[in-house]
């Protein structure tokens, strides 16, 4: 299976970046292969919405769990919609992570924030 | 005469100014475009005669016509759109009303449905018609609500436009018709600085506008002063920082209905503006 992290950097030390919607990259981690690769988020530097578009590439890759350090409303009302379940981040490198996540020692992310600019009902 | 009353930051005095420059008029309009916080009619207590809600255009899916060709998500800037498990989400309120996910639609699938973001809400007090724009709670643009406001004013009288602070679209809007903008600026660093972007902001608007240095304080450096001087920027009105004005003002009251010596400070001021 797929795990989607959203990273700083396009190789194996990557940090994990502490947006999700508008980190530069996704780190795809296969758990059959232990393959990871890189792609651009689409998202990157929307006008608005780059949650959702986040969500929507994390579903169209095929991922069955993502890792991130926060995710708001939309996303994740994506995420649950594609079936694809959101682990908590811990601080450090996406690596460590992963490997975090092979142990089962991530816990699922469920303070899901309620979105930046006035979106989602959100304040500032 | 449509005049725009405009400050870099709230608090500044916008309502106050504009609230009192309405009331010096013979008969005037008052447009309270701070939608997201009116309080313009807080002052003018209207009796209200018209309530109009303002909807905007959202899109809706007829799943049994989408064929998933994505072309709605891949066109929406705003990424309003997602299609998951075959299923076309729609977020309603990111979506900007463009309406153009519903023209390129190769199979109609899309449809304008109407969503309600507020209210405009016209009444009477005295002299004054009081039209206030008031945008629902969670709201993400008053544009809609603004652009509805310029529609129910009246061409051929005095006009005050209470506009948001800031510099930002819901500000262009209100602006946009005016014949002349009052700026209103602190006496204070940060004050100065806000009135600079909003100067440059009538600047590229190429509208006549002029500084009420508001809440100012005798034998005290005001940096909103040096910053008219520096530039060349015609003052033309400057406003105590005084107890009285205070006083009403706390108590919901008009400065020019209640005292004479307030009445032929604005009267005068409105005579500047108008001249």
């Amino acid at each position: 299976m797929k795990i989607i992290i959203p990273v700083e950097n396009t190789n194996d030390e990557t940090l994990v970046c502490p947006s999700f919607g508008r980190a530069p990259f996704f780190m795809i981690f296969d758990t059959e292969t232990n393959d990871s690769q890189f792609i651009d988020n689409p998202a990157a530097n929307s006008q608005g919405g780059a949650g959702i578009k986040a969500a929507q590439t994390i579903v169209d890759n095929k991922a069955e769990a993502v890792i991130a350090y926060q995710c708001g409303q939309n996303a994740a009302d994506v995420l649950k919609a594609g079936g694809i379940k959101i682990y908590k981040a811990e601080m450090g490198l996406a690596k460590d992570n992963i490997a975090k996540y092979t142990e089962n020692k991530l816990f699922v992310l469920t303070d899901i924030h309620p979105g930046f600019h006035n979106h989602g009902g959100g304040r500032n | 005469m449509k005049i725009a009353v405009l400050s870099g930051k709230g608090g500044t005095g916008k309502t106050f100014i504009s609230a009192n420059l309405a009331c010096s008029a013979e008969k005037a309009v008052y447009a309270d475009c701070d939608v997201e916080e009116p309080n313009g009619h807080l002052f003018f207590k209207p009796i209200i005669t018209e309530n109009n809600t303002v909807s905007v255009i959202v899109p809706e899916a007829d799943i049994n016509k989408c064929v998933l060709c994505r072309k709605c998500i891949d066109f929406c800037k705003f990424n309003a759109l997602a299609l998951i498990n075959g299923k076309l989400m729609i977020f309603k309120e990111v979506c900007h009303s463009c309406g153009g996910c519903i023209v390129l639609c190769p199979q109609q699938a899309l449809s304008k449905n109407k969503r309600d973001i507020g209210t405009v809400e016209i009444g009477i007090s005295e002299n004054v018609t009081v039209i206030s724009g008031c945008l629902n709670t969670g709201e993400v643009s008053g544009i809609s609500i603004i652009k509805k406001i310029m529609t129910k004013i009246p061409d051929n009288k005095t006009v005050i436009i209470d506009c948001p602070p800031g510099s930002a679209c819901t500000v262009m809007e209100s602006i946009r018709s005016s014949d002349y903008c009052v700026l209103v600026a602190e006496p204070t660093i940060f004050g100065s600085h806000n009135l600079a972007m909003v100067y440059d902001l009538v600047k590229i608007f190429n509208k006549p506008s002029g500084v009420i240095l508001n809440k100012c304080l005798n034998g005290q450096e005001n940096p909103s002063e040096k910053f008219c001087t520096d530039n060349n920027i015609t003052v033309i009105g400057k406003i105590p920082f005084d107890e009285e004005l205070g006083n009403l003002t706390s108590c919901g009251l008009i400065a020019v209905r209640e005292n004479d010596k307030f009445k032929s400070f604005f009267d005068n001021l409105l005579k500047e503006i108008t001249q």
